[in-house]
């Protein structure tokens, strides 16, 4: 059901934007109104669900530790997996963020039973969301060359090392094999894998069919109906700097491109996508094992009824005093 | 084709066959984990049911010396013992032996099969193997009984014995201490 | 009594009939689910709704307004911890945590892989706090709130042992332990919790700790062990109590003084304090270590807490040390201080023998007892005999909440290879910060559960099994009162012929005190290595 539903309704968009704009000739709204709602869309929902999350308390110290706690000096601190300083929290949370550090621990090379080496998808999954996360970051970087004039520097050179193949013309973007294969893998996995495509959700494959669109779209733009790059700029700088224009001749496949963009923008912070700024605040990593050497505060700490050491003696006073040990009260 | 020659040579075939059918019998999602997954300590299920069953086949093949057998079975019998299995399906999956053997040998389009009475004779024997796995399965489950029990008496071992010295009957406190302390 | 079932399903029809996960209803079959509170323990706690019910039960008695308790609870705990909404929001269901469970790995039930055990709650959080579930429904992954929801969180949240594996596993650091805690924590809301668990929360709370045990009993408990001793060693340990002026309170799990085999290690720790004069009195009144509060709710987890520090306070010692068990230590180095802290009328601990000042418990001024040890080791402050334990060959078991909780991995391991010869780690996927539960903790170790129990324990006796194939492992060693009383069943199901001890009972037969005569016997009054025959004789 999660798969058709989430299918269906990514063809429904390009469907929409194919005839909004080939029938009804909606160009305008396409290329201009949607991506200025994509964007507030993105940045007030982004924020607001940071902000929600950031207001809410941590009431307690409860870091995950998956090292050696700071003991006694000679007892070797694990200061990257049991941080017990703002530095090591910083260090753990750049190898959870940039290296996928808990996924990768699943990866850690063993003997097998027989001489049979199975495959093992913990690894693969590491592989394929690191692959993943990057090739979209260097496509995204890329695109900074639409919205920019002069180009800064380290688009052309991210451009050039990303096109270094130099495989067709328009030469051929390495990021583009890796995002479609990796986006491919992730689809695939939840299909294959029974207890995976058990836990899967139509919210999980709603956004992966987006991006494969979104790149197939793109693909086929850049080198197979070979769009004009310039229009594209003009547009897209036109959107940047608020004197939006739409330059005639631009195909309908790139207002499926955008428009897919658009949808995702808009998608992102009412999904799950939003572990992109989740992953920063989430209390098991990025918080010290320091809860014995400082006080963490917990702004609703309140008071509770517990049951006194009074209470206890007026209770046992008698059997108490008959065994010997010391009371308050005689 | 003798019957020991039948064995030996279609022993990767019935393990995998046997393995499958038993391994279908939990979700699906649980299957793969218990047929891919070759780490003996991310997987113990699945790598004590194909060990077991290993064992068992070798015997099988080797005469089925009931003590020898024994272990093997143990091994697959202990864990589903204590799984979402009703008794007849916890040692149902010595039965699976024979349509799976009777499956191989059709499927061996060969005259010389082996004999009928050769059959009989290792169905007979598979038929001593679940009777053996019938007495493992209710020593596991008379175990559980027995652990349960002595983890109550453990629990509170102390003050029952404290109780009992003030009753003045301390010759029995050692006796009943071994009884209930099962760490030797 | 089960229905008969056909021929056909006894032996082919095995493949379930599979239905998605919100549509499949849990099975309360004997063994797999614990006994409910009884109504007067959960009175004692000041919980809602206490009443006589049966989860086997069709009717659950719940009261009458119960979706709008659990909304509100749940809109509450939203406000109140931002590991929730985390949690809640940002799941991926990648699956990397799936095979992580021990519940999972031993029982073969998909709700059981920790991003099942979320979604049971995730889905109703959709259906109510977010938009995209409102409109959406399953699609968007929401689900109504139903009665069989709430019996489906009581079946899966009290079938995690909040062991915060999988948490180790997660990109985003979910931990499953914090869902299966506020899971609970709603669950009492209308009155639902397992009597093993509010039945020693309740003793706790009222006579200080789980058995109920009252002052004079608990004092003649300790001082029957001080005879035992002096029956291995000639040497008469002098414990005192509730003495004001002592210059540290000794707190450790009841389960030590009443239980075997933690029985042995608390003999070990008298032992120690003794042989190095330590001045230090123990409570009756803080009698508990273990704090069954944190399966319950964080309200009750504070109240039993509360006492340790209310009592180091009327007693005027300067610090605390803790005795070796799991959750203790989970909610002392997570919970303590910001609970019911700070503990100014304390002071930072120095050790009386060494000198060290333990820094890395500055402020909640409590140390754990390897520690301790570890460091007067370390200084050559303890005389041993390692030889003593020659008759064990040992392998440690990492408890849970020191490993995952706190990260104590070597304190323990130095101090067991200094007291015994014979030591060998189980693989490395097994220990250390990817140990495996028990299958008992968080408040399972009732007996009632034992199927499941055996279940969810089989990862950790696999291992151990391992160890006591190829090496001979014959004792397994932990610093968990829960583990050294669900790990004897456990090791007698699955590994017959492999013994539990705490460290200090290790400790305790190694240490060589002043004064002692020649032991014959360790302190289980079993035979050393090398004097079988001197047994004998004096049999």
């Amino acid at each position: 059901m999660g798969i058709k539903f989430s299918l269906l309704s990514v063809v429904a968009l390009v469907l929409a934007v194919f005839l909004g704009v080939k029938a009804a000739g909606l160009t305008y709204f396409f290329g201009v109104v949607i991506p200025y709602i994509a964007i507030f869309t993105f940045i007030g929902g982004f924020t607001f669900r940071i902000l929600k999350w950031a207001r809410t308390p941590v009431p307690f110290s409860i870091p995950t530790t998956a090292g050696q706690q700071k003991s006694l000096p000679w007892i070797k601190h694990s200061k990257l997996d049991n941080p017990s300083t703002p530095a090591g929290v910083v260090g753990r949370m750049i190898l959870e963020v940039l290296l996928f550090r808990s996924l990768f621990r699943n990866t850690k090379l063993e003997k097998y039973d027989g001489p049979k080496l199975a495959y093992q998808w913990e690894k693969w999954l590491w592989l394929f969301a690191i692959l993943f996360h990057y090739s979209f970051l260097v496509i995204f970087v890329r695109h900074l060359r639409f919205f920019t004039e002069p180009v800064p520097g380290f688009v052309h050179a991210l451009d050039s090392v990303d096109g270094m193949l130099q495989i067709g013309l328009p030469g051929l973007y390495i990021s583009d094999l890796v995002f479609i294969a990796a986006v491919t893998f992730l689809f695939l996995r939840r299909v294959v894998i029974p207890q995976v495509r058990y836990i899967s959700l139509p919210a999980d494959y709603f956004p992966l069919f987006l991006l494969l669109a979104l790149g197939l779209s793109g693909i086929l733009m850049r080198y197979f109906t070979k769009v004009d790059i310039l229009k594209v700029k003009e547009l897209a700088l036109g959107i940047v700097t608020f004197h939006p224009v739409i330059p005639e001749g631009i195909g309908v496949l790139f207002f499926i491109h955008l428009f897919l963009i658009c949808t995702l923008f808009i998608y992102f912070p009412f999904s799950k996508l939003m572990h992109l700024g989740g992953v920063f605040l989430s209390p098991t990593r990025n918080m010290p094992n320091d809860s014995r050497i400082i006080r963490h505060i917990n702004p609703w700490n309140y008071p509770v009824k517990t049951h006194t050491y009074e209470e206890y003696e007026d209770h046992f006073r008698e059997k108490m005093i008959e065994a010997g040990l010391p009371v308050e009260k005689e | 084709m003798s019957l020991e020659k039948f064995l030996t040579e279609s022993r990767t075939t019935v393990l995998k066959r046997w393995f499958d059918a038993v391994v279908d019998a939990y979700p699906p999602e649980t299957t793969r984990l218990l047929k891919k997954e070759k780490n003996q300590f991310a997987n113990p299920v699945g790598h004590n049911l194909s060990q077991g069953m290993e064992g068992i086949y070798d015997e099988l093949a080797g005469g089925l010396a009931p003590e020898k057998v024994q272990p093997h079975l143990d091994q697959i019998i202990r864990i589903r013992a204590i799984q979402d299995f009703s008794p007849s399906q916890a040692v149902a999956f010595i039965f699976l032996l024979k349509k799976i053997f009777r499956d191989v040998l059709g499927d061996a389009h060969t005259d010389e099969g082996i004999s009928p009475q050769e059959l009989l004779a290792l169905e007979t024997q598979i038929d001593s193997l679940a009777l053996l796995a019938f007495n493992i399965y209710m020593e596991c489950r008379e175990k559980l009984c027995e652990v349960r029990i002595a983890e109550i008496k453990n629990r509170s071992f102390r003050l029952l014995q404290r109780a009992n010295l003030l009753a003045e009957i301390p010759e029995h406190e050692s006796e009943f201490k071994k009884g209930s302390t099962p760490i030797t | 009594m089960a229905k008969v079932p056909k021929p056909s399903e006894l032996l082919l029809d095995y493949a379930l009939p599979k239905a998605e996960w919100m549509d499949t209803k849990p099975d309360f079959r004997p063994g797999t689910w614990c006994y409910p509170g009884k109504a007067k323990n959960l009175d004692v706690l000041q919980l809602p709704h206490a009443r006589e019910w049966n989860p086997p039960d069709e009717d659950w008695k719940l009261p009458s307004n119960w979706k709008e308790i659990i909304f509100e609870g749940l809109r509450d705990c939203l406000d109140k911890y931002r590991s929730l909404r985390i949690f809640m929001d940002v799941c991926v269901r990648c699956g990397a945590c799936a095979d992580k469970c021990h519940f999972y790995i031993g029982s073969g039930d998909p709700k059981n892989m920790p991003v099942l055990r979320a979604e049971l709650l995730r889905s109703i959080y959709r259906k109510e706090f977010t938009t995209a579930g409102k409109v959406l429904g399953k699609i968007a992954g929401a689900r109504e709130l139903t009665e069989d929801v709430v019996k489906e969180w009581f079946y899966y949240f009290f079938q995690c042992t909040e062991c915060r594996r999988c948490s180790v596993f997660c990109p985003y650091g979910i931990d499953t332990a914090e869902i299966t805690i506020i899971g609970r924590e709603l669950l009492n809301l209308l009155g639902l919790n397992i009597d093993w668990v509010v039945g020693p929360a309740a003793n706790c709370f009222m006579n200080g700790n789980h058995l109920g045990i009252q002052p004079h009993a608990f004092k003649d408990m300790i001082e029957f062990f001080v005879d035992e001793i002096e029956a291995v060693n000639g040497v008469r340990v002098e414990p005192t109590f509730n003495r004001k002026g002592a210059e540290i309170l000794f707190i450790t799990p009841s389960g030590d003084v009443f239980a075997d085999p933690g029985t042995y290690t608390l003999m070990g720790y008298l032992m120690l304090f003794h042989e190095i004069g330590l001045d230090y009195t123990w409570s009756t009144y803080a009698s508990e270590g273990g704090n069954f509060g944190l399966f319950t709710n964080h309200d009750t987890m504070k109240k039993l807490n509360a006492k340790m520090y209310a009592e180091a306070k009327r007693l005027g010692v300067k610090y605390i040390i803790g005795g070796e068990c799991g959750h203790m230590w989970r909610v002392v180095n997570q919970y303590m201080d910001t609970m019911n802290g700070p503990a100014d009328f304390l002071e930072v601990p120095v050790s009386p023998i060494t000198g060290t000042v333990f820094e890395n418990a500055r402020s909640t001024k409590m140390i754990h007892i390897v520690e301790f040890t570890a460091d007067l080791i370390k200084n050559g402050k303890l005389k041993l005999d390692p030889s003593r334990n020659d008759h064990h060959n040992v392998t440690y078991h990492d408890s849970c909440n020191p490993a995952r909780g706190m990260g104590f991995f070597d304190e323990p391991r130095y101090v067991i290879q200094n007291v015994c010869n014979n030591f060998h780690d189980m693989p490395p996927n097994t220990i250390r910060e990817q140990t495996f539960c028990c299958g008992s903790g968080s408040g399972l170790n009732t007996d009632e559960f034992m199927e499941m129990r055996m279940r969810g324990g089989l990862p950790r006796a696999n291992a151990v099994r391992h160890v006591h194939d190829k090496y001979g492992v014959n004792m397994l060693s932990t610093i968990c009162a829960i583990d050294r009383a669900v790990l004897t069943p456990l090791m007698d199901y699955w590994v017959p012929g492999v013994g539990v001890t705490g460290v200090h009972e290790l400790v305790g037969n190694a240490l060589v005190m002043e004064g002692e005569t020649e032991r014959t016997t360790d302190l289980r009054g079993e035979p050393l290595a090398g004097m079988e025959d001197i047994e004998n004789e004096d049999v």
